[in-house]
């Protein structure tokens, strides 16, 4: 029985025979109309999807089953004696403020004790958007008449139908929208925020902006260029600045970088830096989503 | 019953972090719109976060920033799972993106977003 699902899966998954669900539709058909009896095949796929069906559901129920079980022993919700609770988050709460100056333990976290992490993930949001750029970029190899053709005509009924009420507010709140943006960047290590929430609220302007006034009026100041300069100079400087304090803390060395008083804007070392330069990774990042997906250019 | 009511209670952020998971689980199998699929790895993603987020809550306390410059660490909640929420939601924005530009490529080839229809049609091409 498991081997013949597991090769009828397989057949399935090959598309070896045809949509299940167009077989499906038309056997129905024929029993509604013809009163004929169901080929033996119609039969046996009927019986298949009802059984993926079935399975999946079991699956699924099991699953929740033995997660809701674990869930039920793990130490009591909101209980202070908590195991993940232990010395490390201790740690960061009480030295946190003298040894990063971030008043924001979670920056101050994410930015100093584990910065290589963070680093890893402005990479990995680096890495998607270029595997999107290589999907999606519309260059003279990968250029499709027809749909050139359908862009045209987009962007005539675009130019035809302007949306006077999207400009207008579009207008008034675009600006508010990036100023809280740099707000939010500016202010991680003293208040909730950080590179990526500023990043994407800087990202849903231009996105807002974009979507409003047409691209054009975007690609005057953000271009293919200035997003390679700004993505890579703000990871080249994160990895650098970030390199210097492994480097002298490694070999115990005495870092220059003054962490400032906890409170003020110009404190907490390194990590406005590179709160910055998360911020114009995943903003460009979040802009460029946006515009590869919809148009496959910049 | 009552009993089980009450841990049900006590455990109500994981509870339903699981149960989410359950769905986006479920859909992810059984929808054959890949758009759909994508949402629903979606759901299964924040469910993860919902979980993780209320791992690190603990009572009476409050957000991991600094006020009145209380350093006692038993003011304030654990700072980790935040953290780690923070990688996850960049880490799932990322795989999204990903999903989205690799259907729209499918989409632009087959002129569907139908998983099977798009098999049949490969299997096709194939022969």
């Amino acid at each position: 029985m498991g081997k013949k699902f597991l090769s009828k899966f397989e057949n399935w998954l090959n598309g070896e025979e045809m949509p299940l669900r167009e077989r499906h539709v038309r056997s129905l058909h024929r029993k509604k109309h013809v009163q004929a009896e169901p080929l033996p095949e119609d039969v046996r796929i009927n019986r298949f999807i009802h059984l993926y069906h079935v399975s999946a559901v079991l699956v699924a129920v099991c699953l929740v089953g033995v997660l809701l079980y674990t869930v039920f022993h793990l130490p009591l919700f909101g209980s202070p004696n908590n195991p993940a609770s232990n010395e490390v988050a201790q740690r960061y709460i009480e030295q946190g403020l003298a040894e990063t100056g971030a008043v924001n333990a979670v920056a101050g976290m994410i930015l100093d004790y584990r910065a290589f992490d963070t680093f890893g993930e402005s990479n990995v949001l680096f890495l998607a958007i270029c595997s999107v750029i290589v999907l999606l970029l519309r260059d003279q190899n990968n250029i499709v008449v027809e749909e050139d053709v359908q862009e045209k005509h987009e962007r005539e009924i675009e130019k035809a139908n302007e949306d006077i009420i999207l400009k207008r507010i579009a207008f008034l709140i675009v600006p508010c929208i990036l100023l809280f943006g740099m707000y939010v960047v500016l202010n991680g290590h003293l208040s909730p925020g950080g590179g990526f929430s500023g990043g994407s609220i800087m990202g849903g302007g231009l996105i807002l902006f974009a979507a409003s006034y047409g691209a054009a009026r975007v690609k005057l100041f953000f271009n293919m260029r200035t997003f390679r300069t700004i993505t890579t100079t703000a990871l080249l400087c994160y990895a650098l600045s970030k390199a210097y304090s492994f480097f002298t803390g490694a070999n115990g060395l005495e870092s220059h970088i003054p962490l400032g008083t906890p409170g003020a804007i110009l404190s907490a070392g390194l990590i406005l830096i590179l709160d910055i330069c998360v911020g114009f990774v995943v903003a460009c990042t979040m802009y460029g989503f946006y515009a590869f997906i919809s148009r496959g250019e910049l | 019953m009552k009993e089980f009511l009450q841990t049900v209670i006590a455990y109500r952020y994981e509870t339903a972090a699981m149960i989410l998971f359950g769905i986006g689980f479920i859909n992810l199998l059984l929808q054959k719109n890949l758009l759909r699929k994508v949402m629903a790895f979606n759901v299964m993603d924040s469910s993860v976060f919902l979980f993780l987020a209320a791992q690190g809550y603990i009572e009476g306390r409050i957000a991991p920033i600094i006020v009145n410059n209380d350093l006692s660490a038993t003011t304030y909640i654990n700072p980790i799972p935040s953290g780690l929420v923070l990688t996850g939601i960049v880490v799932s924005v990322s795989v999204s993106a990903f999903f989205l530009a690799l259907i729209l490529r499918l989409y632009k080839k087959y002129h569907t977003i139908e998983f099977d229809e798009i098999m049949t049609l490969a299997k096709k091409e194939a022969e």
